[in-house]
């Protein structure tokens, strides 16, 4: 299932808040990079990892379930093997997440129904990163195909 | 509702070129700066970490060199390009990211001269073996493969022996072995031909040629596919931590452009063959109208072709559009819409008569080079391939009587006319 260029800029546009279960505090792993660039970029980061008590100067929750009620998630960022995925949608459904994503090599059809059956929408098999890069400026300044056509003058700045 | 699929023409406008943010320009904006401005010492940390996509230095990058990068990568049906400072410089980065000292290359014999040469004697000191073989038999590059083989590599027409490679049956010989292919599709351009779409991995261009179109600037492109397994063992320098770029592990964490960013970040920052971004912006421009231009390289080099091959003064053409060419099945299976703008024949009367040939001609330009818009001869034996010995020359496809054209597009019965009555002064002693 691929998802169309308008749906991924309006998730990325209404969300802020980005619960990534898996955030490795390893700075050169990929999901570090991922959320320090979203965290760069205006969104706030709750990692999730039973192994570590804080990343990116934000308190590391053991599980989605752990997370205080007082922090909506939006997104919740999925960087686990896909087995793992079905519980992880279960609880998103659980605190009231709006977007259910499962990172780039992630695929777990039976995760993605839990959580649109939850009234989440569901991204699979992308990077957070790599889309908003590619859709909001920065990746193609890396010579990626980002398969964005247009005539209308970009709204946001690279930085 | 599905994005949508773009066409070729519209891609060779668009691609890599959203109107300028900052000011509006709908032309691409030529950014003729070395260096970027950091928000803070953190956000330079970002940027040197690649954990932010930004610029840094026009070495590695630059926002202009970024939408030829883009466009190119895009009409290749690739995921990511890298530009350099010349066709010779893609070459050189593209297979100095893929291999070290001890490992080898198996490629096509018939080359450019200059990349036979640059394979031949450059990377050989280096330690670097190339073994090269005849392409027509696709099992010689299956014989020529051992456990130090790190790519396989040819060019999809062959310059100057306008020989057809059978792309998809070297790829699979080259996946066999675990190693990608490497096609130099400089005279095939992504309008003619896709080299990714028959299984080749990495595409590199001279953009010098039909690309630009405008015989103005040097330049060359490094596309991926996007497709290679990188963790199939035998490349542990995309898959380990990097002792070039900070320890990152670029397959892990780029991905399907994990290739594209360590050619740029390790290869192109330390070697530093750099593109302008004065001649990226040319090269945008000559990409607008490639496939105009390609078409009418095509129909007026087959028209030239067959105006030779009927001459008395002509004693044989090598143009893969003629069907009674060798070449012509491949030529119907990978460059359906036209065999491309270069063709070679030979001149009774040998050598002197190929000379007198090229020095007779009025508008036709006597030059090293093809791909410009306008036509082109030369004597290859005594020029391009002047560095190679004659075994060596022949081994590339080059015989004392040939001349090559590459044919512009000026009026075509204006072309005919100055190739007839050079033909003619050929023959006068
Ligand atoms: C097929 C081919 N590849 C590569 C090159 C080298 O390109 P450049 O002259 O841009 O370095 C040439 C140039 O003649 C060529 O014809």
């Amino acid at each position: 299932m691929s998802t169309d260029i308008e749906t991924l800029r309006r998730i990325l546009g209404a969300s802020q808040v980005i619960a990534v279960v898996g955030l490795s505090a390893n700075w050169w792993r990929p999901s570090y990079f991922a959320a320090k660039y979203m965290q760069d970029h205006g969104y706030r980061i709750i990692p999730v990892n039973p192994n570590y008590k804080e990343i990116l100067g934000e308190r590391c929750y053991p599980s989605l379930e752990d997370i205080p009620d007082d922090i909506n998630i939006d997104i919740v960022d999925v960087f686990q093997r896909a087995e793992l995925a079905p519980p992880l949608a279960h609880s998103a459904v659980a605190i009231g997440a709006k977007i259910f994503w499962l990172q780039l090599g992630i695929v777990n059809d039976e995760a993605a129904d839990i959580a649109r059956q939850g009234g989440l929408g569901v991204v699979m098999d992308y990077c957070v990163k790599i889309e908003h890069g590619r859709l909001m400026g920065g990746l193609n300044l890396f010579g990626v195909s980002t398969g964005v056509i247009s005539a209308k003058r970009p709204k946001w700045l690279v930085y | 509702m599905a994005d949508r699929e773009f066409g070729f023409e519209t891609q060779c406008l668009h691609a890599g070129q959203l109107p300028d943010a900052a000011t509006g320009a709908r032309a691409a904006p030529i950014y003729q700066t070395t260096s970027y401005v950091f928000d803070s010492t953190d956000h330079a940390a970002s940027l040197f970490n690649l954990q932010t996509f930004g610029n840094v230095y026009s070495r590695m990058m630059n926002p202009t060199n970024a939408m030829l990068e883009e466009r190119l990568a895009t009409l290749e049906g690739g995921r990511a390009g890298l530009v350099v400072g010349s066709g010779m410089a893609a070459q050189m980065v593209a297979l100095l990211t893929l291999l070290e000292s001890g490992d080898e290359l198996v490629s096509a014999s018939t080359l450019y001269g200059g990349t036979y040469s640059q394979f031949d004697y450059s990377f050989r000191r280096m330690g670097i073996n190339t073994h090269f073989v005849d392409p027509d038999d696709p099992e010689n590059f299956a014989k020529a493969i051992t456990p130090a083989t790190k790519a396989v590599y040819a060019e999809t027409i062959g310059n100057p022996l306008n020989n057809v490679l059978d792309i998809s049956a070297v790829a699979k010989i080259a996946h066999d072995a675990g190693v990608p292919l490497v096609i130099d599709n400089t005279f095939g351009t992504p309008y003619l031909c896709r080299p990714f779409e028959h299984g080749a991995d990495i595409v590199v261009h001279s953009v010098t040629k039909w690309i630009g179109g405008h015989g103005s600037s040097i330049g060359g492109a490094v596309i991926e596919s996007g497709k290679f397994p990188w963790d199939n063992g035998k490349f542990p320098g995309m898959t380990e931590p990097s002792k070039g770029y900070h320890g990152i592990r670029f397959y892990e964490t780029f991905g399907d452009f994990g290739f594209v960013t360590k050619a740029r970040m390790e290869t192109l920052r330390t070697l530093g063959p750099s593109m302008s971004p004065l001649s990226a912006f040319l090269f945008l421009q000559g990409l607008e109208t490639l496939p105009l231009r390609m078409d009418r390289h095509c129909t007026n080099t087959l028209a030239v072709a067959r105006f030779l091959d009927d001459h008395p003064l002509v004693s044989w053409v090598k143009y893969a559009g003629l069907p009674d060419n060798p070449y012509h099945q491949l030529a119907q299976k990978y460059l359906p819409k036209g065999a491309g703008g270069v063709l070679t024949f030979g001149i009774r009367g040998g050598q002197a008569a190929g000379i007198r040939f090229i020095e007779s001609a009025q508008f036709l330009s006597h030059l090293a080079n093809v791909g410009d818009a306008k036509t082109l001869v030369i004597h290859p034996a005594s020029t391009t391939h002047r560095q190679l010995n004659e075994e060596e020359q022949a081994s590339a496809g080059v015989s004392p009587d040939m001349v090559r054209m590459s044919v512009g597009l000026e009026t075509l019965d204006d072309i005919l006319w100055d190739i007839e009555q050079a033909l003619a002064k050929s023959q006068e002693s």
